[in-house]
Formats: C-alpha cells, structure tokens, sequence
C-alpha cells in the first residue's frame, strides 16, 4: 500500500494540526538555517565547509516542507530560485577560479587575489569557493525534494 | 576498542535492510545505519566525514526515500530463494578478503598511505594556507580542481532529476490538467 | 587466522560491502536495489576512511596553544581520504535521487517497480 499523502507532508491536513510537531518545529528552523551558515563559515576552523552547510539548509527548508506542506516551503524558497542558485553556485566556484586567470595567476590559484600577501588570498580563494559549494548543495538537495515530493502529490 | 562493536551493530542493521520486506521501516533503518556509520567515521578521526553522512545519511536520504514510497508499492514481494547470488557473494568476499590480507594494519602509521600525499599535507598547510582545519584546506585549495568536478557532477545529477520529474513546468502543467 | 584478525577492519567492511552487493543482485524491487548500493557505498566510504586512520593520533585540525599558534608536532590522521570520501557522499547522494527518479518513472510507465514483472512486460511486447 502507497504511504497516505500526510505522511509525506503534501497534504496541509494532519501534520499542521500536530500541536507538538508544529511549535517544535517552528522553534527549530531558525536555529537550523543559523546553525547551517555557522558550519558553512566555521568551516576554516572545526568540521564543517559547504558541503554539510548546503544539505544542513537544505534539511531546515525540508523540515518546514514536511510539516507545513510542499505548497508553503514553496512559497518560502520558490523553485524557480532554486533552480537558478544551483547554476549560481558551480558559476561562482568557476567564476573564482577565472578571477584568478585574470588577476595573472593560474585556474583556482588563490595566493593572486590579494597582491600584498599570498596567505590571505588563500583564504579568501576558500571563502569564495566554499560558498559556491553551499550555495549549489543546498540549492540542488531543494530542487530534488521539490521534484520528488512533487511527483507524489498526484 | 569500540569500534568493533560498532562495526556488529553496523552489520546487524544492514542483515535486517536485507531480510526485512516492509520498505517503509527498510528506508528507517537506512537512517539509522547512517548515524552509526557517522558514529564510526568520528571514531577514526574523520569528523568532517562523520558530519557530512549524518547530515546527509540521516536527514536527506531518508526523506528522498519516503517520497520516492509515496509513487510506488511501500512492500517488497516475497521471492523465492536463490542461490546464485549466494555464491557470486561469498566468492568475492571471499577474494576480496584473501587480497587484503597483505595490506598495512589497521592504523599502522608507516602505512604507504601515510608517508606520502597526506604527510605532505599536514606538513605544508600550516604556512601556506593558514587554516586549522586541515580537511578544508586540502578540499578548496589543493584539490580544488576535484571539489570544482564534485560540484558540477552534483549540479548535473539536480539537472537530471529535473528533466526525469518534469521540474516546475511539467508539473504546474500536470495541475492544470487535474483541475 | 591472526592475519584476518589483524585485518578486521578490512574484513569487516568487505562483509558490509558483500551484504549490499547480495541486496542488490538478489532483490527484484528496485528501490531495494538502491538501498543495497548505498549500504555498498558506505561500506566503500567506511574502508577508505580506516585506512586513514593512524593509530593515536587525531582529527586533523591543528589544536592553537595559547600563543595562538598551531600545535603541529602531534600524530594526524591522513585528511586526503576524508576529503575524498566528503564529496564522494554528497555525490552520491545525488546520484542516489536520480537513481530514485528513474525508479518513480518506471513505476508510473510499468505501474510495478518488481525487475522481473517489469522484463516480462517488455518480453510480451516484443513478441506482440
């Protein structure tokens, strides 16, 4: 037997009228996209990167999509947007490396971008491509659950 | 030593992904297999590792599970048993097993693993990129040709799923027809 | 046997990893079968990251003192396989979703995802 349509959170019936669900979620999804840029720009220093960061949002929008329903995380993030941010990110993990051809060094040689201290341009190359990498992660893991959350609704 | 313990209860949940016929708890267990692993993965030092399979494992894939229960049949049928995939099993397991035995031991820090790539690394990170975490600097600086790959391969596969499901306009249009 | 003993590691991944490969050859449901190439792929992440472990030492992430400069003269685990199997699971789960979105297709096209109900169908319509 298919799963009921509450238990994937399309229909907007059961799973918004759960008290307990509704409050701790609602409690817990700022705290869950804070703690997602944390790790994104902790990264550096403790486990983490855009990796984690990227499906740690992802996650937080998805929660809100299970409970509210598809049609309201939706609404939150459209997919549209999260079509365009997944190219976004790939454009700016490229884009940063291109920045370096320009600034006279190699493809993704970061020590160019800041021409008083190599170490410094290094941090900055990471920055840069980290946040690429979240912003794509985060924005492909959307787009997937919008498809397939999508297709079960009929 | 816990690992190994880890290790069986690793092992237990994956025997009962494989007996069990109810693909709902089936998708459950694959949860929870995911966190023990993440469990493991933190036990051999790899906590970046350990955070991305927790995040992924644990939340994501679960729910790309269920909704992909939601389309079809949430039971398995029963099937007959069989024995050719028995064989082909334990005769490559069985290979595999007899092709490491010559490998380093587990931990070994003379590994050949250990004394090349990775020893450099660790050697050279600290002053020419500055960051404590060593794993991020290999991932978008050393290796950032690789990352940069990884990225694309994860955009092309959202493209993918994109055109397989429709995407947005497939779907508002299959709305319209609905109503 | 002190060998295999010594190699537990190894062993028991290739067990894990086995128990997936035999999901996947010897279940007929496909969404069975993706759930065993996860378990196989786990289990090849598990193998790459034991072998990077170094025995006594830590995480790699230079601890600072309190002159604010790193510790480096402490054992580190190898960080080249964390970083290659960090990726390897975020593309793998989105190889896996589009694993999955292949199954959905096939279950609304077939109306089953059982592989040997689904070869029956296409066998018939051949011969039709």
């Amino acid at each position: 037997m298919p799963l009921s349509e509450q238990e994937m959170g399309k229909s907007p019936m059961r799973m918004r009228d759960k008290l307990v669900l509704r409050v701790v979620s609602m409690a817990f999804i700022p705290f869950i996209l804070l703690f997602a840029l944390y790790v994104q720009f902790h990264g550096d220093y403790g486990p983490g990167g855009g990796f984690q960061a990227g499906v740690i949002f992802a996650a937080g929008v998805i929660l809100h999509g299970l409970i509210f329903g598809l049609r309201s995380a939706e609404r939150v993030i459209p997919p549209k947007v999260v079509e365009i941010m997944s190219a976004l990110g790939l454009l700016l993990y490229v884009g940063t490396g291109l920045l370096c051809v320009a600034l006279g060094g190699r493809f993704l040689e970061y020590g160019v971008l800041d021409h008083h201290d190599p170490v410094h341009g290094q941090h900055y190359g990471i920055i840069l491509v980290e946040a690429g990498v979240g912003i794509a992660v985060a924005s492909v893991m959307l787009c997937i659950y919008y498809a397939v959350a999508g297709r079960g609704r009929r | 030593m816990i690992e190994p313990l880890l290790f069986v209860l690793l092992l237990a949940l994956a025997v009962a992904i494989l007996k069990l016929k109810d693909l709902f708890a089936i998708a459950m267990l694959s949860g929870a297999f995911s966190l023990v692993s993440a469990g493991l993965f933190t036990l051999m030092d790899a906590v970046d590792v350990a955070f991305t399979e927790a995040a992924v494992g644990a939340g994501f894939t679960t729910v790309l599970f269920l909704g992909t229960l939601a389309v079809t049949a949430n039971t398995e049928r029963q099937q007959p048993f069989r024995l050719g995939p028995l064989l082909v099993v334990l005769v490559v397991g069985a290979v595999l097993i007899w092709a490491g035995l010559d490998a380093p031991l587990y931990g070994d820090p003379t590994a050949p693993v250990h004394t090349h790539l990775g020893a450099e690394f660790i050697g050279r990170a600290p002053s020419e990129i500055d960051m404590p975490n060593i794993v991020t600097a290999v991932l978008a600086s050393y290796r950032g040709y690789d990352t940069m790959g990884e990225t694309a391969v994860i955009f092309t596969a959202g493209v993918g799923v994109m055109l397989l499901l429709g995407g947005r306009k497939g779907r508002d249009l299959d709305e319209e027809d609905q109503d | 046997m002190s060998e295999v003993l010594g190699h537990w590691n190894q062993v028991a991944v290739i067990v894990l990893m086995m128990i997936g490969l035999y999901t996947v050859i010897s279940s007929d449901n496909l969404v069975k079968k993706v759930i065993g190439l996860n378990l196989f792929q786990v289990a090849v992440i598990m193998f790459y990251v034991s072998m990077g472990k170094v025995a006594g030492g830590t995480a790699p992430i230079f601890p600072v003192d309190e002159a604010g400069n790193y510790v480096t003269d402490i054992a580190f685990s190898n960080p080249l396989p964390h970083v290659l199997m960090l990726t390897a699971i975020v593309v793998g789960v989105a190889t896996t979703a589009l694993g999955l979105s292949l199954v959905i297709r096939i279950q609304e096209a077939y109306g089953t995802v059982e592989e040997d109900e689904i070869l029956d169908m296409d066998h018939r319509e051949a011969h039709v």
